[in-house]
């Protein structure tokens, strides 16, 4: 059965911070259900590619326990700290920038998903 | 008996600048045995520093005596006690500051202050270097020798030994420099439960309670995505708490009456707030495992926290060594519609030309445009072309300060001499600020610790 496309935002809630300069971001199924997509969908790979340019690296680790997925962005923060010129030097919303990221799920659960976020 | 015994903890500020009113609320909004005060970050000891360095009388959070000021009467009433590392890089001052007001107002037998000092090693840098200590950097490998003559500050991370010690000792005021934020939670909980300190599962929990409640209300419904407009009155938010037990589970709460939330999501979203690698979450007084940590609604505003593991402490303490780097500014000019984005762009080039012409050399020029990619970058998309207002933000950094300064003089020209619809300028000038960079290094536990000491004001 094909599946559609859907944003994150609709999977997902996140928080992100700094570490030097790297940003990580928490990304945390807004459902139980929704998690096992998330740990098949969203790898480090799958990440990489949305912030190809803007970040060197990304690793990725798993918390099952909390529905939650953590992904380091290396070199996201160009310098970090108090070094970086940037607006979010210390990557406080890179959570939301992944938030933007779609995946393919199935019909029924993107259509569920989007429900619930009405 | 002992077995029913819980301690509360509660936070009253999650860095220096948090909200003015979350100790008083804290102390009187419900009962507690605890309140921790965390204050400080990488960046605030460096500001701390420099105050220092002007004024040998300063270089603590000073908010913290005028808060303290304000509670004192009632700490003294309930027998509440305060653990903080408001000391930053002079806890001794901020100590005697604290001591003077207790005397104003009457309290001077009734408060017994736990000087935590031995954390600096601003004073020990050369002789261990000539020792053979490189404190080689955690993220370039260079050894500190290549900056020695810029370093500002130097302090290590000390764990919550310090802090049980002052409890022990009858300190109903603990303050600290540099303990970490975690170790102002797990400090009462050794000291009120006899904790063996070689328990790692006992301390990655009360680590993990610390990490909780350290930076205040993003617990407990501020800075919350999830739902963030059912978020019941944020502006009574009420600061989170923790009300932990013998075996190490906590229920993390607020008190009744106050707005925000406490809620899986709440805590969840602290948890995975800086997080590295989250089995190994590495502290001065254990490793904690966060995938160990179990989560369940315990009521309204009540989340249960249990089931977490640690590991054994390492023999290393991280240093956090502030230097100083050079100088920055950023200037900002706003342009409107029609075109607003295009007229943002045309501002930036003609600004770079003219940086150019004058000869001024940056190590970076950093051009966002504000409202179309300066947070999410390419990923925000294109931009509508009736964009109502775009901010051309321009930020410079050198190691010099005469570029830098240069730079501050070409953003309002720009006004008369650029493209058109500008405003937003009214500020004035930007600033040049000073860089201070960090210089993290693994340091022996034992080169630090040893020179850690508690005494009573």
């Amino acid at each position: 059965m094909p599946g559609v496309q859907l944003q994150l935002r609709f999977l997902a809630h996140a928080r992100s911070g700094d570490k030097g300069d790297s940003a990580n971001v928490g990304l945390i199924a807004l459902e139980p259900a929704y998690y096992p997509v998330l740990v098949k969908q969203v790898t480090r790979a799958r990440v990489a590619r949305h912030f190809k340019g803007m970040v060197t690296g990304v690793e990725r680790y798993v918390l099952p326990n909390l529905n939650a997925l953590n992904f380091l962005l290396h070199g996201a923060l160009d310098g970090g700290g108090t070094l970086s010129l940037k607006t979010d030097a210390q990557g406080k919303v890179f959570s939301t920038a992944l938030l933007r990221m779609e995946i393919e799920v199935p019909r029924a659960l993107a259509a569920r998903a989007r429900k619930a976020a009405q | 008996m002992s077995n029913s015994k819980v301690v509360r903890i509660a936070a009253g500020q999650g860095f220096w600048g948090d909200w003015l009113e979350a100790p008083v609320r804290q102390v009187k909004g419900g009962k507690i045995d605890y309140l921790m005060l965390d204050y400080l970050a990488e960046v605030t000891m460096s500001i701390l520093q420099k105050q220092r360095s002007r004024d040998p009388a300063m270089g603590y959070a000073r908010d913290f005596v005028s808060q303290m000021e304000r509670i004192l009467p009632a700490i003294a009433e309930h027998g509440i006690r305060v653990v903080s590392n408001a000391g930053g890089v002079n806890p001794r001052a901020c100590a005697q500051a604290v001591r003077a007001a207790a005397d104003r107002l009457g309290l001077g037998d009734r408060i017994r202050i736990g000087l935590v000092i031995g954390d600096d090693l601003m004073d020990r840098l050369d002789p261990l270097i000539a020792a053979g200590e490189t404190f080689a950097s955690m993220d370039t490998g260079r050894p500190l020798s290549d900056v020695r003559a810029s370093v500002r500050s130097a302090n290590a991370y000390l764990g919550m030994a310090p802090v049980v010690e002052a409890l022990a000792r009858g300190a109903n005021i603990v303050i600290t420099g540099r303990v970490t934020d975690t170790g102002l939670t797990l400090g009462p909980l050794v000291h009120e439960f006899g904790w063996s300190t070689g328990n790692w599962d006992l301390m990655a929990a009360g680590t993990i309670a610390g990490h909780i409640i350290e930076c205040g209300a993003q617990s407990s419904g501020g800075n919350l995505l999830k739902d963030w407009r059912s978020v019941p009155r944020l502006e009574d938010v009420g600061f989170p708490l923790v009300e932990v037990k013998a075996d190490g589970s906590f229920v993390v709460t607020k008190h009744p009456g106050t707005g925000g939330v406490v809620n899986v999501a709440s805590v969840t979203e602290q948890l995975v707030y800086e997080m590295g690698n989250p089995t190994n979450y590495i502290t001065p007084d254990c490793v904690a495992d966060f995938t160990s940590i179990r989560l369940r609604p315990a009521g309204k505003n009540r989340v249960e926290v249990s089931g977490i593991t640690g590991s054994p402490r390492t023999g290393m303490l991280k240093a956090s060594i502030a230097w100083f780097y050079g100088y920055k500014a950023v200037g900002t000019l706003v342009y409107s519609w029609p075109d607003a984005l295009d007229k943002a762009k045309a501002a930036d080039r003609i600004l770079r030309k003219r940086l150019k012409i004058l000869g001024l050399e940056f190590e970076q020029v950093l051009t966002e445009f504000v409202g179309v990619d300066a947070t999410h970058g390419r990923l925000g998309g294109t931009p509508s072309p009736e964009l109502a207002e775009v901010m051309l933000r321009v930020g410079v950094r050198a190691r010099d300060r005469a570029p830098v300064e240069r730079f501050t003089r070409e953003i309002a020209p720009l006004v008369l001499t650029g493209p058109p619809s500008v405003t937003g300028f009214a500020g004035g000038r930007p600033q040049v600020e000073e860089v201070v960079a960090y210089w993290p290094a693994l340091l022996a536990r034992e080169t630090v610790e040893s020179s850690v000491r508690v005494e009573l004001v």
